[in-house]
Formats: C-alpha cells, structure tokens, sequence
C-alpha cells in the first residue's frame, strides 16, 4: 500500500521537484490516481464467497398503521433465506443518530415514505427485490401531517410528541424598537445530500457470533454501538471497517438498511450485500431541514441594528435524529455575523410525516443565513443604504457577544472579509469581453436571450460554529508507529473526502520530520474519533495525531537528547536525519530508532461547552468561523433562468494547512450552495417524495457551477485550535446561498423569499 | 483508509449472467433477428433502455444491438427530402454539415443532454422512447416527418411522426424505424428550449419553429408541455400573412409578440369555465408555463426571421 502511494505521488508530481511535505503545502491524496482511474474498490464493488442478497421492502405510505405483515409467501420463495420483520430484533428496536427515536422495522405505524417494513435476503438480488414485494402489509392509511406548523396542533406522530426541541432565546431589552423596521417570511426547501455513490453495505457473520459490517459510514463507533445494541450483542462482538467513502456532506449512511444487513447475516450465516437504488438512496437518508422563517429586523436612522425578532420552524421529518442540534446552530445564529443588542428568537422543531431531516452540512446557519441576509437586503433598500455598507455598519468583531450570550473570543474578521469581497474587481460584461462566447442563463443551447438578461450583484456574510455544540464530549484518539524510517497513523477518523488522511500525514511529516507516512484504514477496532462533521477531524483528529507525534518526536530524541546532553527541542529531524542546533549531531531516523518500534496513542479533546438555557443562553460553541461572499449572476427576466457568473469569497481559515485541498472544499461547498439556492429540492407531495432520482433532482453540474474566486483567505490564527486552523466546508455552503439569492433580488427587483428560487419568482413582469 | 483493502475473502468481482445479444448488419438481418426472437428487445444508444436493465425494472431474455446498421447511422438526399438513419447519434446530428442542412434537428441533438448522452443516443431512439421531453420531437412534428418503418421480409411503411407520437398509428410486433424522412426547405429554422438550469436538463418547455418559404408557411410545435408535441395550427397560419415574404421576411415587432401569446394560450389553454360561467385563474406555475412558451414562440419567430 504505501509504495502505490509514493508512486501516485509521483506520478501526480513532475519527477524532477522535490515532494511537497509538511503542513501548509499541497499534498496530494494517495488516493487521487485510483479515484480518477476509477479503480479504487467503493462498498458497491466489494464481493465474498457465498455471498447474499438483501432487500429491504420500505412503506409506500407517508403515515398509516400496520394492521398485519404476512411474510410466509415471501419466505416460500424458492432462493429467499431469511426474511425479517419487527419481530427478528433481538435487542433495542429504535436506532438514531442523535435522538434514538426510529424503530429498526415499523411494527404499528410508518410514519414517513420509505421507512423500512421488512428486511429479506435472498440468493440473488432480484429475487431479494421479489420476496420484499411480496411480503404482504395490511395498512391503514392515516392522514399524514406534512405542514410543520399543523404539527403543533396534530395528534402525536410519535410517543415522543410533536415537539422535538423549543428554544426561546431571550438577549437584551424586549421592549427595544428601532425607527426602521422590516418584516420577511422565508421558506428554504429541502435539500437532499444525494451522495454521487448510493449506500451500499456488506455484513460478515464472524465465527464468534459477532458481525462485521463493510459500510461507508462516517461515524463507525456510534453506528457499532447502535447495531450492537439492535443485535443484543456487546460492542466488541460487531466491527465496522470503513470502506471508500462516495461523497458524504451529510450523515450519508441509512442505518435503516445497514443494522438489518448484520441481522440477516447472524440470521443466515452467510455474507450479506446490499447496493440500495437511486431511490431508496433518496427515501432512507437525512435531508437537509426544509424551513420556515419569521423575521423582523429593528434599526435606527442610520442603519444599526437595535432588535431582531425571528421565529424559526424546522421540519424535523418523522424522526428526530440531530435536529435538536440544528435548532441550537439556527437559533444561534439567527441574527448572523451582526453585533445586535437585543434579540428574542424563538425556535421549534417538529415532528410531521414528511422525509426525515439530519445533520447535513451548515444545517441550521444555512437556513438563517438565507433569511437574515434577505432581511439586510430589505433594510438597505427601506433607508436607501447601500447593502453592503449597511451590513459593514453592523458586523460583529472579536469582543462582541452572541444572541447566546457567548462572547466570542475567536477571531472574527468578518468587516475585513466584507471589504475584500467588495474591492474585488467585478466580473466583466459580455459587451466588454465579445471574443469570448457568452454563456446566457439557461445553457449554451437554451433560449436565453442577451436582451432579456440582467445582471445583479448581491451580498452574503455567514458563520459555523465548529465541532459539537452544548456540551457534546469532542474527543478523538490517535496513534502513530515508526518504524524503520515509515510512520503509520492510526486512527478512526473516516476520510469522508475532507481530506484528513492526506492532513494527518502532513502533520506526522511536520512534526516527525519522516515523509514516508502511512494511514491506516479506519475500523472500529481502534479507539474512537467521532464523527466527521463539523471540521472535527482536523482539530481533534488531528490535534490527536500531532500529540501522538511529538510523543514519538519524543521517545527518538530523548536518548540522543541524553548522549549529547542537550534537550530535544534542540534536534530538528529532516528528510529522515536528525541534526543538532549545532551541526555537531548527525544521525539518520533508522540509527536512532536502532531496530526499535516507537508508539504513542494520544487523544485531544477541545475545551467544554455548556447546553442553552430555557432563555436560549450559554457558551455553546467551541469555535466560529467565518465567511464573506460576493454573488454576481445574469437572469433571463422574461424565462426566470437565472445563471451565477461568479462567486468571490474571503473566508477566516485561521490557518490554510494544505492550500490546494482548502480551494477544492471551497469550491465544493459554494457549488453545493448553488444547488441549495436554484436548483435542489426534494419535492414531496402529501409526503409522498416526488421523482426520487437525478433527473427529477437537479445537482449542479460544471456548466452551473460559476467561476470561484477566494479572494482572501485571512490566516489570523484561532488559539485554542491545533494548528488555528478552522472549519473550511460548511460555511461557503452556509453562505452561498444567501448571497445568490441577494443578487437576484438585485437583478430582478423581486422580493425572493424562497429557496431554491423557482423561475417564477425571477421573473419580471412588464404589466 | 487512503486505499482501502478488502479482508481477507472479500474481493471486488463479481460473476456476471451472460445475456444473448445479437447485433445485425443491416435493417433487415435486424427485423429478421427480430422475427426470429420475439422476446428480444431491439436498442441503440442504450440512454433510456439501458437505465431501466441496470435498475432492474426491464430484464430483457434477448437484445439486438443496432449500432453495427451502418446504413441507418448516416444520410441520404431522396427528392428534395433528406433521409435520416435512425442510428444517427445526437452528437452527429449535432456537426455543422448536418445544422446546415436541418438547423432545427441539429440545435435539438445539441441540446439533447450532457455530451456522453448525445454520443449514444440516437435520433430513432428518441422517436421511439417518446418522452414529452424528447428534444427532437417538436422539430420532427414541425417538420411534418415521416417514419419510414422496416418490416418483415423487406417490407417498407411510412407512418407520419405525429400519428406514431399520438398513438393513431403503433409499430407491429417486429418491425423497427428505420428512416426519418424530412423535407430540407432551405430557410431559417429555430429550436428553443427552457430548462430550470444552466447544465444539461430536461426542457421545461421547447419551442421548435421552421419556415418553409416555398409554401410561405410557418410551422411550429411546442415541446415538453404535453405528452407529445403540440401545433398551434391557427396561430401559425395567423402569422404567416404578417410576414413580408418577398421583402427580407420583414414583420411587425408586436407582432412577433402577438404571435408568442398566440401559441401560449392555444398551448396552454385557460381552465374550464365554472358552473357561473367565470374562469378560474391558472395557478401560478402554469401561468408561469404560458408565458415561458409565449417567449420562447417571439424569440423563436423573432430569430428566424432576422
């Protein structure tokens, strides 16, 4: 493994320039080469002797009590092996991440489209399809409560009730009013992650009565501990190895079809397999929470703002999962990057019969974001402002505190990355560039029309907190081995395609002064790093790693250090020497390490936190970071197709550890933000999912995507983080949306209080 | 975790069923096999067919493959009509030798989805699959094309596009399109497709537009809004008295813009009056429907004639 990679990178790389090493250089990932070549082994192509196949047959009904399951002609399938119901959970029946509120098999009621019923597993993968059609289910259809805010009023979809959290966040003087004010209601659809590889899982019966589960999961010890608990089997009985990753910007993986893997397979003893569809894939994952807002913004003559008045309702879908979280992030982050004196927030997440909403990246701040900026937009217009001198009036700055309460301490340059987005030269006209072919809103062979088109230019600032809020215990462990000049990284952080395993080795090369370093693939039979959200993995994770290292560091100099009566801090290693301050000591790593093995586990665990009060108050965050975008798009007037030209962007990194890796996060999570404000919804009807596949739902392609230009990256360094690096992924994907929705509302003149922005509302009417 | 590696007895093959595929020469040796194996189910690019095998909702006991037919992948000049193979690729359609003789078909081809789609796909397959949102159809249908079907035995049948597309006239049991037949009318030609997207997607509407100044006509169909394509027949022959034909086909800006509303309200028609006689209002989204075809209808006309 490790001599494909140095070949890889060398491939990667012209022969005759040295590798790149260390920290802040572009590393590439060992993994580029099989990825482009298409060879790298995803869990869809992972194959055993023997093997299965499963089924899992999911409710066609958004709410409706089961009255019976009648599996016996499925089970008289000749081919079938084991089929599975609510009945063949021998442990917990409930899963979740999160809140554990989601039973493995609906045993009374199904209360969303595609919860699973039943589990099959068959000889082949049509017949596995065929006994789960045919496994028979009386229903009674129930009326589904598909409006969140019905669901208040509406009988309990669940014994947990309606109401998944209630935050009523209360900062400063209620009866505060500004001599302007502005009222918005929002809507933000519901996004879907739609991973370009579908789930796909594999279970391994194990000859002590445990299982192993291949999954692209990206947090396998809390997925361990829920199967295990499902199977009424201790932890240690059930593994997860971690597969290729296909694209993860949420909690990619259903455990509604992973846990009745490993049950078919303790059932059958055989190896188990399952590649959902397209549609399934859309029907058992999370969404992103579709949202309903409530703004009124107060401001005084020259544009400060005095008050904000929000009510925030997410739709939580049928199941709670993590949108007690994402109601914290929303209702934190309410008022955005602004210093704003006094504000009343009050938050709601509901339970109704619609998708089940999760963690999918920026959740919460992206919603807000959209509604808040919307907000700014209209104050500007009402006091004749400019927009963005009227948010450069208002932006919060380290010192200031938080609707929470929370002073932040972090640094927060968020005027600097205003002004560098705005002196950023703009784009320039197609009158000004006729060479080049203009590319209209609606495509190269659409019907745009250059005299229909305008051009708009608006504004967006957001923030993320970073790492678990309210008191979640953020702790990742880590060991590094050298031996004979190689360094391995053990670890349980998942390269979700984040990047960590190519950071992780820029750490060990930073610290050990080796080049040669190995990661080791992720299971859980190593120790705990948590999930991969939220930049976890590179301040835990890698702060881990680099404690591990310096322990190692340690260990390798300490008897030298000794021999030459000197401390350790005096020795640098390089290109695998060791070399003294003085130039009196040179040695190689392997003659120190003199045959030995060194190990260090290390874990890193950021400062605590503390849950909000029943006023909304506390120190939630461990961290923020944040984000200045500039939107300039064309919109056809008359048609309503609107194209993004460019996006500039100044972001507050806190330290840019691997450059080349940092622009394609960025990159990433503003064309995912393109999707969020255009295109991407998953459309339901009475809860019934619309078009669950790629056609019916648009995911940005290249012709979508806009030129993206970082324009600043500001480097100021975030003290309690290792490295001071921040979160880099989620908040272009938090604040792109707004910025775009804010140009077109410069384009058009429309109000635009949805999103994504249907044609219809980019319209401009002559009448 | 970089590269992964299976454990121990895993590995990343897995054992394939073999299929009975043949793949005739020519149409003929295509009917035939056909004929021999009513099971088998003919497929050219594979765009839409083959989505449905991988997903598991067609498996088909046999397939045969048209894409060795060399003499239905090109063209051929036939009385002032140019024959179309129905093996042509949307990415051959879409060549400048091809827009110059049909610009219509080839801005359709051009706009018929992401370049690996248009390098399979085909011109019959598009015919044949029928999706409303099928970018050739409108021009076919404005066109006025005619199918010219391969049957049993060397037998030959020509079906207007339109009556196939309505389901008045249905492909028998073994036969295939073999031909598109088109007339070439030597005059300007508009396709016009609206999509929610700046990438490659399904046309909301489309709007397909052809002159034909030896008969001093202007024919025009409306794609993606209906099961099949729609002709606002009254509105094409309203219009075509306002065109100076003589004269640089020379018309009236308002009424380029009457024109567009002409084929909107023909093609999305008002809502059923109620019992008292009032029209009920057209929800937003169709109303949004219309207008996006009256613009695509102006600029269609509009371009055609400048």
């Amino acid at each position: 493994m490790s001599s494909e990679a140095t070949t890889t990178t060398e491939t990667a790389l012209p022969a005759a320039e040295p590798l790149p090493h260390g920290l802040g250089v572009s590393l590439p990932s060992t993994d580029i080469r099989a990825k482009t070549e298409g060879t790298f082994p995803y869990t869809a192509d992972l194959w055993a002797e023997g093997l299965l196949w499963a089924a899992v047959l999911r409710s066609p009904h958004p709410h409706a009590r089961i009255v019976s399951i009648d599996t016996r002609h499925a089970r008289e399938m000749p081919g079938v092996r084991a089929v599975i119901t609510h009945e063949d959970v021998p442990g917990s029946a409930l899963l979740g991440r999160g809140a554990v509120d989601r039973p493995v098999f609906a045993s009374e009621v199904v209360r969303h489209h595609g919860e699973p019923i039943a589990a099959v597993a068959a000889d082949h993968p049509d017949t596995a399809r065929m006994a789960a059609a045919a496994v028979i289910v009386e229903y009674e259809v129930l009326d589904p409560v598909t409006d969140p805010e019905q669901a208040f009023e509406a009988e309990p979809l669940h014994p947990d009730g309606n109401l998944i959290r209630h935050i009523p966040l209360r900062h400063g003087d209620p009866d505060a009013v500004g001599e302007t004010v502005v009222e918005g209601l929002y809507r933000i659809g519901r996004q879907d992650p739609a991973p370009i590889g579908a789930e796909a899982g594999l279970a391994v019966p194990r000859p002590d009565g445990g299982v192993e589960l291949y999954l692209a999961s990206t947090d396998p010890h809390t997925d361990r501990d829920r199967a295990a608990a499902v199977y009424g089997l201790p932890p240690e009985r059930v593994k997860i190895v971690v597969t290729g990753v296909p694209g993860a910007t949420a909690d990619r993986e259903d455990q509604g079809f992973q846990v009745p893997l490993g049950l078919l397979a303790l059932r059958t003893g055989c190896p188990v397999k399952l590649t959902v569809t397209r549609e399934e894939s859309f029907l058992g994952h999370v969404h992103r929470h579709p949202t309903l807002l409530r703004y009124r913004h107060h401001a005084d003559a020259e544009g400060k703002l005095v008050k904000v008045e929000a009510q925030i309702l997410l739709d939580a879908g049928a199941y709670a999962d993590t949108s007690a979280e994402a109601l914290a992030a929303a209702v934190s982050f309410a008022c955005g990057p602004y210093a704003v004196p006094n504000a009343f927030i009050e938050g709601w997440a509901v339970r109704t019969n619609n998708p089940p909403s999760g963690h999918v990246r920026g959740e919460g701040a992206m919603q807000v974001c959209a509604a808040y900026e919307a907000q700014m937009d209209k104050l500007a217009k009402k006091l004749g402002l400019d927009p963005a001198e009227l948010r450069l009036r208002n932006v919060m700055a380290t010192g200031d505190v938080l609707p929470t309460g929370q002073t932040v301490t972090c640094p927060a340059p968020v005027a600097e990355l205003l002004e560098a987005v705005r002196e950023h030269p703009l784009p320039p006209l197609p009158k000004d560039t006729p060479a080049d072919e203009w590319l209209l809103p609606g495509g190269l062979e659409g019907a745009g029309e250059p005299g229909a088109v305008r051009r708009g230019v608006g504004y967006g600032l957001g923030m993320v907190h970073m790492l678990g809020a309210e008191g979640t215990d953020e702790v990742s462990t880590a060991t590094v081995k050298v031996q004979d000049g190689v360094a391995t990284v053990l670890c349980a952080a998942v390269e979700t395609g984040q990047g960590f395993t190519t950071l992780a080795r820029q750490i060990v090369q930073e610290t050990l002064g080796i080049d040669e370093v190995y990661v080791a693939p992720a299971d859980t039979d190593q120790p705990p790093a948590g999930a991969g959200c939220r930049s976890r993995h590179t301040w835990v994770s890698g702060g881990a790693v680099e404690r591990a290292a310096k322990m190692v560091r340690t260990q390798l100099l300490q008897p030298l250090a000794h021999k030459f009566g000197m401390s350790t801090e005096l020795l640098q290693i390089t290109d695998g020497k060791i070399t003294s301050y003085d130039g009196v000591l040179s040695t190689t790593v392997t003659e120190a390490l003199d045959g030995k093995e060194l190990w260090a586990t290390a874990q890193c665990r950021p400062h605590p936190t503390e849950p909000l009060n029943e006023t909304g108050q506390g120190d939630a965050f461990v961290g923020l970071a944040f984000c200045a975008i500039r939107a300039v798009v064309d919109v056809d007037v008359e048609l309503g197709a609107v194209r993004v030209v460019e996006v500039a962007l100044a972001q507050d990194v806190g330290r840019v550890l691997n450059p080349a890796q940092l622009a394609a996060r960025v990159e990433a999570g503003v064309t995912q933000g393109v999707g969020i404000a255009l295109t991407e919804n998953l459309r339901t009807a009475r809860g019934l999912v619309r078009h669950p596949d790629l056609t019916g739902y648009s995911l940005p392609t290249a012709l979508d995507a806009p030129d993206i230009r970082i324009v600043k990256l500001i480097e100021e360094r975030d003290v309690v983080a290792p490295f001071g690096a921040k979160s880099v992924s989620a908040v272009p994907v938090v604040t792109s949306p707004a910025a775009i929705a804010s140009a077109v509302r410069a384009a058009t003149g429309r109000p635009v209080n949805r999103l994504p922005i249907r044609p219809q509302a980019a319209v401009v009417t002559t009448q | 975790m970089g590269q992964w590696e299976g454990a121990a007895g895993l590995t990343t093959q897995a054992p394939r069923a073999a299929q009975a595929v043949t793949l005739p020469a020519s149409l003929d040796e295509a009917v035939a096999a056909l004929a021999a194996m009513p099971a088998a189910v003919p497929v050219a690019g594979g765009t839409d067919l083959m989505v449905a095998v991988n997903s598991g909702q067609l498996r088909p006991a046999a397939l045969v493959g048209l894409g060795r037919i060399s003499e239905i992948r090109g063209w051929q000049y036939q009385d002032g009509h140019a024959l179309l193979g129905a093996g042509l690729t949307h990415a051959r359609m879409g060549r400048p030798d091809f827009a110059a003789l049909i610009p219509a078909l080839a801005a359709a081809a051009r706009a018929a989805g992401p370049p690996h789609i248009r390098n399979a796909g085909t011109l019959g397959g598009n015919i044949v699959s029928a999706a409303p949102t099928g970018d050739a159809l409108p021009v076919l249908a404005a066109l006025e094309a005619t199918l010219v079907v391969a049957g049993p035995g060397g037998a030959r049948r020509e079906v207007p596009v339109s009556h196939l597309l309505a389901g008045v006239e249905m492909l028998r049991g073994g036969e295939l399109v073999g031909y598109v037949r088109v007339p070439l009318l030597h005059a300007p030609q508009v396709f016009l497709k609206a999509t929610g997207r700046t990438g490659p997607g399904r046309a909301t509407a489309s709007v397909a537009l052809v002159l034909d100044p030896a008969r001093r006509g202007v024919r025009c169909a409306v794609g993606a809004i209906a099961p099949m394509p729609l002709r606002p027949l009254e509105a094409e022959r309203w219009v075509a008295q306002f065109i100076d034909w003589d004269n640089d086909r020379a018309i009236a800006p308002e009424v380029l813009t009457a024109f567009g509303e002409y084929v909107a309200t023909a093609c999305v028609p008002d809502a059923e009056p109620a019992q008292d006689g009032t029209v009920p209002p057209l929800p937003p989204a169709v109303l949004h429907l219309r207008r996006t075809v009256a613009a695509l209808a102006r600029r269609a006309l509009g371009r055609a004639l400048s």
